[in-house]
């Protein structure tokens, strides 16, 4: 099978779509003849023509709007917001009318829409290139919620996206396009072919959304994580030697949460990761309902690491970051808990 | 280049359906309707594309003094001409000419050259830091130097400003230091954002220039807020705002323009039409057979199309905008038509989507080389004196970084404490945060 870095992999997802189904079109700044700042649409305008390939003014409310249009008239809209920071203006959009067309109209319309859109940091991006808002948007019923950590789910939920009827907010974490990223920022960067989610079929396959996945398994506790947070959780596990379970939750809305309380009732402890601020974060929907179903079978209190409650400042990245350090932690602190 | 709908809506060749229930449906009818009907979808088109002859044959021209200067008062439907038509002053030979000759004196000119040359070379010796690493991430006026600068002198230092990344040359004319804008850069010790901001993101209070905003287009309703507070407050100050012609697609820049001509707002709009938003073309912006100038009449607010190069234009532009706003007759949409001449910014490489050589063919020329040939032939200027005037501006450029390399780098010391990171979030630090500004003591102990 051939490797993939994750933008391969999501440029490969959008080919296969454009080339299955001629309803499909992508929209966006930049995505056509430049190919996109991240290069996750490149040559797709190229092979597939400037009417399914659009670029589009700088106007996400205008970009997202005319892509519930565009649905509503029988196409399939892959919407590119170049950075997850610059959604905001396309808000209204999303949360008062994509999420809630199928609802309001009784079903008589609906907007399959897919809205691609880079997020996190440790890319030295600063406030505006690095914020994880994944949580407001799981917030928001009617839309559906997905981040992939790997190339393989990268490309498989993309196309499960695309192919849903319901509007889908699709977080690529784009410090870990290139590669697997642990939280160290010292290391030298490595690439995805080492890794076995790097290979990649050529072809159409999906993964469903609504499903978590077992990372690794575990008995001491069980990480509950997504995007980045994923690879920097199972280093600092195998660093400190600890033997948790790790579950990369991939789809916020539908949540998986079998899997989830399946796991935290056999270990009895959970942690909770994710680079987005703490506060209200999805981290707080995850240790409600684990809490909710695991509370006879939970031997510590739930632990949740997140990014600190300010916004994303460029001088202190590291020192933001939740990275090994903070993991390993909250984990010793734990397993300590009697 | 017409692109034929056969070409560009390759539907017929596509294999299977690959969705379900109702879309199934609206998609083979829409492969069918493909088949039989030419899709009129209309793509903007781009002159032209790396290996190709630059052609700004699309940019529309007025010669050097051939457009009216109407009172500052005039009605803003008079102003529906002024917003398609290019005031320019400087004519080919170097001469100041016609009514929007700003009758500048030759000294004031010669600070306008120091100030767009400052601005420059700054940004070259910066852009050099970044490749080499010392800061993470910058942007360049270059070739729109002209836009900042003779706005910048042709305001008050009262009046507020409201910047876009690309304004390096307001903050260098109102008086912020190198070594201060460097600090920033560099997220060190006397960083004025105190390490918050990506670089480039100044501010300054002081100097009444307003923090800039790595989002874009939401400081122009922003400004003619504050241009309405002052209004309301009875004073005279303007405020001032810029933006790029891309990111006029914003909602936020209609939402300004017509709070602006709902209440006559004391406001100078400048749209920054430098043909570029990273690598789409202006016209996706709505640039084609239209002035981005003219939606300022079409809302109600006079326009004005100015060739943003030509420093005397943007200067004479800026005052009669700011005289109008002042006397109470509303705001003004400038539109500056000039070039993006480098690249958006360290991590983008426009020889992906434009010809290399295209700022060698824009047909307004370099703003910094204008000014310079009109100053030597009235006689006011000499190459000696440019040489010189370079060497001391890029000796003060390397003796300001070198002071501001003293106060530390993201990686040297000294440091910012990093629990400033906690600090400006409220006024007062919640619980929670203190906690964590603890809990990260913790982690790094």
């Amino acid at each position: 099978m051939p490797k993939m870095n994750m933008v391969q992999a999501l440029n490969s997802a959008l080919d296969v779509c454009l080339a299955r189904d001629p309803s499909v079109v992508v929209l966006g700044e930049d995505v056509g003849y430049f190919g996109g700042v991240f290069r996750v649409t490149d040559s797709l305008q190229k092979n597939y023509g400037t009417h399914r390939v659009i670029d589009t003014p700088i106007a996400e409310g205008g970009i997202v709007g005319a892509a519930i249009g565009m649905a509503v008239n029988g196409l399939r809209p892959v919407a590119e917001i170049q950075f997850a920071d610059y959604i905001y203006p396309a808000f209204d959009q999303i949360v008062s009318q994509l999420a809630r067309l199928r609802y309001r109209s009784a079903a008589e319309f609906t907007a399959p829409v897919t809205i691609r859109t880079p997020c996190g940091g440790g890319i030295r991006g600063g406030q505006t290139h690095s914020q994880s808002p994944e949580a407001m948007f799981a917030h928001v019923s009617g839309i559906k919620v997905v981040m992939p950590s790997n190339p393989y789910d990268a490309k498989g939920l993309l196309i499960a996206a695309i192919e849903d009827d319901d509007p889908v907010v699709f977080f690529e974490p784009k410090r870990i396009y290139n590669g697997p990223f642990d939280g160290d920022p010292h290391k030298p960067a490595i690439g995805w072919a080492d890794h076995p989610q790097g290979e990649v079929p050529v072809g159409h396959y999906t993964v469903p959304i609504g499903k978590a996945t077992l990372v690794r398994a575990g008995t001491a506790a069980t990480i509950i994580t997504y995007g980045t947070m994923v690879h920097v959780c199972e280093a600092a596990a195998r660093e400190m030697g600890v033997d948790a379970e790790i579950i990369d939750v991939r789809s916020m809305v539908p949540l998986d949460l079998d899997t989830l309380v399946a796991s935290v009732s056999r270990t009895g402890r959970c942690l909770i990761a994710h680079e987005a601020t703490r506060f209200g974060g999805f981290g707080a929907e995850l240790s409600a309902s684990i809490q909710e179903a695991c509370f006879w079978d939970l031997q510590a209190p739930i632990a949740r690491v997140a990014g600190w409650d300010t916004p994303y400042p460029h001088a202190f990245e590291w020192e933001y970051f939740p990275g090994k350090k903070r993991v390993q932690m909250a984990l010793r602190a734990l397993l300590d808990a009697t | 280049m017409q692109h034929g709908p056969n070409e560009e809506y390759p539907i017929h060749r596509s294999a299977g359906t690959g969705c379900r229930s109702t879309h199934a449906i609206r998609a083979l009818r829409l492969k069918l309707r493909a088949m039989t009907a030419q899709s009129r979808l209309h793509v903007p088109d781009v002159p032209a594309r790396p290996g190709e002859t630059p052609d700004f044959s699309y940019v529309r021209l007025s010669p050097a003094g051939a457009v009216a200067r109407p009172p500052i008062d005039v009605g803003v439907r008079e102003t529906s001409e002024l917003a398609e038509t290019l005031v320019r002053v400087i004519d080919p030979e170097h001469r100041a000419v016609g009514p929007w000759n700003p009758q500048l004196s030759p000294q004031v000119l010669r600070g306008g050259l120091r100030q767009m040359l400052l601005t420059r070379l700054f940004d070259d010796r910066m852009q050099r830091t970044q490749r080499q690493g010392r800061i993470t991430f910058y942007v360049r006026s270059y070739g729109e130097e002209a836009v900042s600068v003779a706005a910048a002198m042709a305001l008050s230092d009262q009046d507020m400003v409201f910047p876009s990344y690309r304004n390096q040359g307001i903050f260098l004319y109102r008086g912020v230091s190198l070594t201060e804008l460097m600090c920033q850069l560099l997220s060190n010790s006397r960083d004025m954002c105190k390490g918050r901001q990506l670089p480039v993101m100044y501010h300054s209070a002081r100097h009444n220039i307003f923090s800039i905003s790595g989002n874009l287009a939401t400081q122009f309703p922003q400004a003619v807020g504050w241009a309405m507070a002052a209004a309301i407050k009875g004073e005279d100050a303007v405020a001032a705002a810029w933006i790029g012609e891309g990111s006029t697609a914003e909602a936020d820049f209609h939402q300004a323009l017509v709070f602006a001509k709902v209440y006559r707002a004391p406001a100078v709009l400048n749209i920054v039409n430098n043909q570029w938003a990273i690598s789409t073309f202006q016209g996706f912006a709505g640039g084609e057979q239209r002035s981005f100038a003219a939606r300022g009449p079409g809302i109600g607010i006079a326009g004005l199309r100015i060739d943003g190069n030509d420093f005397l234009a943007v200067h004479a532009a800026t005052s009669w905008a700011a005289a109008r706003a002042r006397a109470g007759h509303g705001a003004t949409l400038i539109e500056h038509v000039t070039y993006r001449a480098g690249a958006h910014s360290t991590s983008d490489d426009p020889t992906r989507y434009r010809p290399r050589e295209d700022f060698d063919f824009w047909p307004l020329g370099d703003p910094v080389e204008r000014l310079k040939q009109h100053l030597m032939v009235l006689g006011e200027w000499t190459e000696e004196q440019h040489a010189a005037l370079t060497a001391e501006i890029e000796a003060q450029i390397a003796a300001s970084w070198k002071e501001a390399l003293t106060h530390g780098t993201m990686s040297d010391a000294p440091k910012l404490d990093r629990g400033l990171m906690f600090e400006d979030v409220f006024k007062v630090m919640p619980q929670h945060l203190r906690r964590q500004r603890e809990q990260l003591d913790a982690e790094l102990s």
